[in-house]
């Protein structure tokens, strides 16, 4: 369960967004769009606890799943073994699933945005959690993985997970519910 | 996790040449005295004790700032905060791992400083003892001073200005245990347990402050 009750957000002291409810509860998803500079990281953040609101009630059940711009795999490492520190040995299974298997080995460094971005995802897919937190998931990723990204989603939703996915960018998701935010004046 | 967390930032400092770099920094201001107060073994061996505790006070503040900023810019700290880490518990492994990189190397090059210094073998004793006690403090201040300028313009040199002051009774404990023995040693303990203790918390709140 996800619920957003009459939420503020604000960074910086600056209020973003206002009144933001919604109710998401096993297989549901919310797609949170809008321009730049609305808040949708914002949301995101608050929504994984790592941010209070400004105001109103957020209640979060169960474990959060995270990607967002900052990948947090060390550089200097192998993928297989940046991603280890998370998953553990679950890391070259979900590598496999990203179609990442063959750069394991690889330091992270080498890697280009977009493998960078799918190896996060594969961190989020080997999780246990139940409510997945996606801001900006498309970023640097080609159609195909797109797909892939999509029908992780879609999967994630059939097991009774909760998907909500900040984006500027068209990602499918079904019956999702839709969060538009606006500049504030 | 927060083993698996030590034992990354441990050896991320050893693979990356954090330690060495602390190492031959300590070694190159213990090695620069006797050029600046001349070559009198006396005065040497008279001052030398707190020569190597300056040098080391200022070895531990060399990768200060890369102690917590780069894991905040990263989303680092953010992946451990949504797996229900305290930021609390994050700092104590973070102060474990940088004593880890830093202490033992430094206790060894002390050997080597200490020779250059001309100091007797009880002197050396002391001042290892001093080390071992007082150099778990150091890395939790070090930790906390690495939280609360994390994110900001200019972070080294504001380090250097949060971090030296409180270190000083450090300084004073540990260069005094030369003279005066078990005194000052347990006094040494006592700001060292001190600052291991109660440092992590500061350190994880202003960690929590720097990922709004």
């Amino acid at each position: 369960m996800l619920r957003f009750e009459t939420v503020a957000g604000a960074r910086g002291g600056r209020l973003l967004f206002e009144d933001v409810s919604f109710a998401l509860g096993p297989g549901d998803a919310a797609l949170v769009s809008g321009p730049n500079g609305v808040g949708k990281s914002t949301l995101v953040r608050i929504a994984a606890g790592l941010l209070g609101a400004q105001s109103g009630r957020v209640t979060r059940n169960g474990q959060v799943a995270l990607l967002t711009e900052a990948h947090a795999l060390d550089p200097e490492r192998s993928l297989g073994k940046a991603l280890g520190l998370w998953i553990g040995d679950r890391a070259n299974a979900a590598l496999d699933v990203l179609g990442l298997g063959a750069l394991a080995d690889a330091p992270v460094r080498i890697l280009s945005t977009g493998q960078r971005r799918r190896a996060a995802l594969a961190r989020v897919l080997a999780s246990d959690a139940k409510i997945w937190l996606l801001d900006e998931p498309a970023n640097g990723l080609d159609s195909g993985a797109i797909e892939v990204l999509e029908t992780l989603i879609a999967g994630h939703r059939a097991g009774g997970g909760i998907a909500l996915t900040a984006t500027h960018q068209p990602v499918k998701m079904i019956d999702a519910t839709v969060v538009t935010l606006g500049m504030m004046r | 996790m927060i083993v698996a967390l030590i034992i990354r930032d441990a050896r991320r400092a050893y693979a990356t040449g954090g330690s060495t770099l602390i190492v031959a920094f300590f070694l190159l201001v213990a090695t620069l005295f006797p050029f600046a107060i001349g070559p009198d073994a006396t005065l040497l061996a008279r001052v030398g004790g707190g020569v190597i505790w300056a040098a080391a006070l200022l070895a531990a503040l060399l990768p200060v700032e890369r102690l917590v900023g780069p894991d905040l810019d990263a989303g680092v700290l953010d992946q451990l905060a949504v797996r229900g880490v305290s930021m609390a518990a994050v700092a104590a492994a973070k102060t474990c791992a940088h004593w880890l990189a830093f202490a033992p190397p430094l206790m060894l090059t002390a050997v080597v400083a200490a020779a250059l210094l001309d100091l007797s073998a009880k002197t050396l004793l002391m001042i290892e003892a001093g080390l071992a006690i007082g150099t778990p403090g150091l890395a939790a201040l070090a930790v906390a001073t690495g939280a609360l300028v994390a994110g900001l313009r200019g972070a080294g040199a504001v380090a250097g200005l949060v971090m030296l002051p409180l270190a000083i009774p450090l300084l004073i404990f540990g260069a005094g245990a030369l003279q005066d023995g078990s005194g000052a040693l347990k006094l040494l303990a006592a700001v060292s347990l001190l600052l291991v203790a109660g440092a992590p918390f500061l350190a994880g709140a202003a960690i929590r402050a720097g990922m709004d």
